[in-house]
């Protein structure tokens, strides 16, 4: 692992050097880089402090036994039409998601819930699914989110089912 | 976005209102939290900023609009793959390929990989949930964009 941490160190330090030689020396192409990497981490940095400190909150004040009860082994059907509905105001995407799944998981989610929370966090997020029904219409969203849903529940349970009996454990994943 | 601030705040104020204690040891616990994923979100931003660099909006349109169908497909699924778009830039893209003619298959196909497809968000997942989930589900996300694509050409007759 070590060796793999030194590669990286080099690769981030080295992306910095370079951004920073494109700057000074008018490096278009690097400075076009530079502006993409900026975009995208004011965009990020908007969203991912208020969504921690939601997660640091979720996992200080909700009990296991809540999570449990509508997320667990015993939550049936509703455990997935929950996760749906969280999954669709969750802001940001899958950035966002995983924390979340990862936390939720830790207090007694089951998998199949999980993946179908991620899944959904991808596809049917409520502004964005109104942005795209105004640019390519209703019929194309529609079809888009009945057909990728009813997928992604059906192929959660099969990936959790064969986790489980692979005995795969989220926390002990890394 | 506000909505996020929004809810963020009355959640802070009602758990400090609730317990001062357990709200600083909730913050703590999302900063360490956030700070510990930085790595991983530092790595996926390059990524990005390199990919977006080097297939930019035009180059996009140009290959998702060849006068091959299929073709066409085939390029929407591989940078839907590939790049990672927020969706105030991806629709109004796919707006303007369906006027010049894109498919609504080919739409779907690009748009539905953009968004469940994450090999730029690689570096994050696996930090979560390890390699190994990381790829399968990214295969079966890139097998459901695949049916959500066929069958939107089955509902707007483009299939064949």
């Amino acid at each position: 692992m070590k060796k793999n941490k030194a590669i990286k160190i080099i690769g981030i330090s080295s992306y910095i050097i370079f951004l920073i030689l494109s700057y000074i020396f008018n490096f278009n192409p690097g400075k076009k880089i530079g502006n993409n990497f900026f975009i995208f981490s004011i965009d990020m940095l908007k969203i991912l402090p208020p969504a921690f400190i939601l997660i640091g909150l979720f996992e200080i004040w909700v009990k296991r036994e809540t999570v449990e009860k509508h997320f667990g082994e015993a939550s049936g059907i509703k455990g997935y039409i929950l996760a749906i509905l969280l999954a669709s105001t969750t802001v940001g995407g899958l950035y966002v998601a995983f924390p979340v799944a990862y936390s939720l998981n830790s207090k007694g989610a089951k998998l199949s819930v999980i993946f179908t929370y991620i899944g959904a966090s991808a596809i049917c997020r409520i502004p964005m699914t109104i942005f795209e029904a105004s640019f390519l219409g209703i019929k194309f969203t529609s079809i888009r989110l009945i057909v990728s849903i009813s997928l992604v529940i059906i192929t959660s349970i099969f990936l959790s089912n064969y986790l489980t009996k692979k005995g795969y454990n989220i926390t002990e994943g890394k | 976005m506000y909505f996020l601030y929004i809810i963020t705040g009355l959640a802070l104020i009602a758990s400090f209102i609730a317990d001062k204690k357990k709200t600083f040891k909730a913050i703590k616990m999302g900063y360490k939290k956030f700070v510990n994923i930085l790595p991983p979100f530092l790595i996926m931003l390059i990524l990005v900023s390199v990919i977006l660099f080097l297939v930019p909006d035009r180059v996009i349109s140009n290959y998702l609009g060849v006068s091959h169908k299929f073709y066409g497909f085939l390029f929407a699924i591989f940078f839907g793959s590939i790049t990672l778009m927020p969706g105030f830039i991806a629709y109004p893209l796919c707006g303007i390929l369906l006027q010049k003619g894109v498919p609504y298959m080919t739409l779907s196909a690009f748009s539905t990989t953009l968004m469940m497809v994450g090999i730029l968000t690689f570096p994050i997942e696996r930090e979560y949930f390890g390699t190994k989930v990381t790829i399968i589900r990214n295969l079966i996300s890139l097998g459901i964009a695949i049916a959500v694509a066929l069958v939107t050409g089955i509902f707007f007759n483009e299939l064949f």
